[in-house]
């Protein structure tokens, strides 16, 4: 780099564009943040749905599976699982519990978890409302 | 070595390569687990290996992190670090919370480690990189805060450089958006939107300024080249890594609820995203051609030059692959995701820790300058297995991923997941085999701290080639 372009004008360029472009991404932060309760589906979040939300974490569910595409990607995609299974929450809640405690030979096969009738259903109604959040038409098609 | 308290880095170094064994390790029962769908299940099922995977990742790059600071800093200050006995106390608070953690994940369910870390108190648990007990992460901000406090004050007493200015920003910035990592709110939008913060702004912000000022500390001792003309390198680097690198968050909010003018910032922005990366590779290059002394640690070198290469591909080439919104629209969360982020965390951050460390840990081992040549060879097998082999790695998961992208969400007949799975298993294979010849690079490594050390350093051999 030519003496034209001094150390000077360069810590000048890292701090100036540094500093604009964060305030930029705050901006466009809030304005985010103002334009998700259309599209959020928030209000659906009922405690039960929290609840459910929990017991996604606690189980650590995303360590197999992607939710939106995001996750590990050694099991299918939930964000439209609801979908998929018919718009049957007892689907959902059924698949779950009827998980083989010894897995299945040789194939990946999800953990049996042994949950509570009121830690399944809210589960399943967590993944109910997921599946209703607005995605700009992700996933391309059923099977995610 | 010039001053004393530069051997506070050796323990953050032996530790870092420990963990990085682990992590290989539960790298390749995973691997396996995706062909052999039952192998270790139920003891060990795939999302606890694969949090001991991902998370000894993240710690022992950030072991390798504070070590490079603890090195670098006092030779750069030209001072003694501020509390050496600090950072022995956090290094050893950091070590057991790390084991306690794994641990955890491996001896009892991970429900059960929420239920005994009072997850329902102050729920942070399950989030994807960031699974560790919330009383890990009150840990990790404790460490990172007498960290910061040490560094910063040596850094007061002493020479302020830019090199140890930018690192300490961007030390700063790791700690302040791992602050994110306690916002766990119900709405899963706002969830994933912060979540993001952690994640995109750490290895896409500044971590890059880390990464960049550690090649600069490096560059500047292997070559001899004029400080000023690295320092300028380095802030135009860091300045396009956080221009382009912010608003490139939105690259991550194309479909998960967030507006969709995000497909446009995201994809414009973070498409400038491998200029940074680029300009890395090129100011590498430029210096050790430009060097003014041959260093008789060539591998150091090596090592250096392979970083700025391997991060342009991985975050680079690999990142752009994927990241305009009508691509990713189609290999968003698909094994193309898990390629670009193996060979990006190698390339870029791996490779800078292991650079530092083959830079220093001669002389932290009582060598003036560098190893022996029998040493430096093994370490150059190494570099070139493991190297090579996530080449392999990534180039078999991109496999995986056009086809598992086309049979599952492109062609007329879209398959189910698992079905598709099936379908792909021979690249899987593949893989795991590329990950076995990675091992054995690591196993290189290892060997390298061992044969020759009896025999004397290397020297620098005469050359003309020196400009
Ligand atoms: C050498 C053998 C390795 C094998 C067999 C292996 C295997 C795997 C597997 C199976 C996954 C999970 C993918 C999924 O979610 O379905 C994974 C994730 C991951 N691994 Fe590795 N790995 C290896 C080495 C490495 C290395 C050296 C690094 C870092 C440089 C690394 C970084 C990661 C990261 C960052 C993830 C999370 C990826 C994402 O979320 O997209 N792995 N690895
Ligand atoms: C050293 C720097 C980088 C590292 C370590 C890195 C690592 C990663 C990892 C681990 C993921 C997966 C996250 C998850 O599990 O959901 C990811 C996703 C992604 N990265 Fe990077 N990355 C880097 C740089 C870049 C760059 C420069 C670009 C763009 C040019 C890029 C584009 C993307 C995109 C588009 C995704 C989302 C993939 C999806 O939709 O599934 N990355 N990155
Ligand atoms: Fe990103």
């Amino acid at each position: 780099m030519a003496q034209v372009f001094t150390k000077s004008m360069a810590r000048n360029i890292f701090y100036g564009g540094s500093a604009f472009f964060l305030l930029l991404f705050l901006v466009l932060t809030f304005d985010t943040t103002k334009a998700l309760p259309d599209r959020d589906n928030r209000g659906a979040i009922t405690p039960e749905v929290a609840r459910g939300k929990l017991v996604w974490e606690q189980n650590d569910c995303v360590g197999c599976h992607t939710l939106l595409g995001e996750g590990a990607y050694f099991a299918p995609e939930l964000g439209n699982v609801y979908q998929r299974f018919g718009n049957s929450k007892d689907a959902i809640m059924g698949f779950i519990k009827s998980r083989p405690k010894e897995g299945i030979p040789g194939r990946r096969s999800m953990p049996q978890f042994n949950f509570s009738d009121e830690e399944l259903s809210a589960i399943a109604e967590f993944l109910i409302y997921s599946s209703k959040i607005n995605t700009a038409g992700w996933p391309p098609n059923i099977q995610g | 070595m010039q001053y004393k308290s530069q051997a506070v880095a050796k323990p953050y170094f032996i530790a870092a390569i420990i963990l990085f064994v682990a992590q290989i390790l539960f790298g390749l029962i995973m691997g396996l687990q995706y062909v052999v769908g039952d192998f270790l299940f139920p003891e060990i099922p795939f999302n606890v290996a694969r949090m001991v995977h991902t998370n000894t990742l993240i710690v022992w790059l950030l072991f390798g992190f504070m070590g490079a600071t603890y090195y670098l800093v006092p030779e750069e200050a030209e001072t003694e670090l501020f509390a050496p006995w600090l950072a022995h106390l956090m290094f050893w608070i950091f070590l057991v919370a790390t084991g306690a953690t794994v641990a955890g994940y491996l001896l009892v369910p991970y429900a059960t480690l929420a239920e005994l870390t009072g997850n329902e108190l102050f729920p942070t648990m399950g989030r994807e990189f960031l699974e560790q007990p919330t009383i890990t992460k009150i840990g990790i901000v404790i460490v990172a805060l007498a960290f910061l406090f040490n560094v910063g004050m040596t850094v007061l007493k002493g020479r302020k450089t830019v090199v140890s200015l930018v690192l300490l920003i961007g030390l700063l910035g790791l700690a302040l958006f791992f602050l994110f990592a306690f916002y766990v709110p119900d709405n899963l939008v706002l969830d994933k939107f912060f979540w993001w913060w952690v994640v995109h702004l750490w290895v896409e912000g500044v971590w890059e300024l880390i990464l960049g000022a550690i090649l600069a500390f490096v560059l500047i001792k292997v070559t001899g080249v004029d400080r000023e003309v690295i320092e300028k390198w380095l802030y135009v680097i860091i300045a396009m890594a956080l221009i382009t690198g912010l608003i490139g968050t939105g690259h991550h909010f194309f479909w998960i609820g967030t507006p969709e003018y995000w497909q446009w910032w995201g994809s414009i922005f973070s498409a400038m995203e491998p200029i940074p990366f680029f300009m890395m590779t090129v100011f590498a290059f430029n210096m050790v051609n430009r060097r003014r002394r041959n260093h008789p640690n060539r591998v150091a070198t090596l090592w250096a030059l392979g970083t700025a290469v391997m991060a342009f591909l991985g975050a680079g080439v690999w990142g752009f692959l994927h990241t305009l919104s009508p691509v990713n629209y189609y290999t968003h969360g698909s094994q193309i995701t898990a390629a670009h982020g193996h060979m990006a965390f190698y390339g870029a951050y791996v490779m800078i820790v292991l650079t530092i460390i083959s830079y220093a840990m001669p002389m932290l081992r009582g060598r003036t300058s560098a190893n022996s040549n029998k040493s430096q060879v093994m370490e150059m097998w190494s570099f070139w297995l493991m190297t090579v082999s996530m080449v392999f790695i990534t180039l078999f998961l991109t496999g995986a991923g056009i086809l598992q992208v086309y049979l599952q969400r492109v062609s007329d007949n879209p398959q189910p997941f698992l079905a598709v799975q099936d379908q792909i298993s021979l690249f899987y294979w593949l893989r795991e085999a590329a990950g076995v010849v990675f091992l054995v690079g690591l196993v290189c490594y290892i060997a390298s701290f061992f044969v020759g050390s009896r025999e004397p350093e290397a020297v620098i051999e005469p050359s003309g080639s020196a400009a």
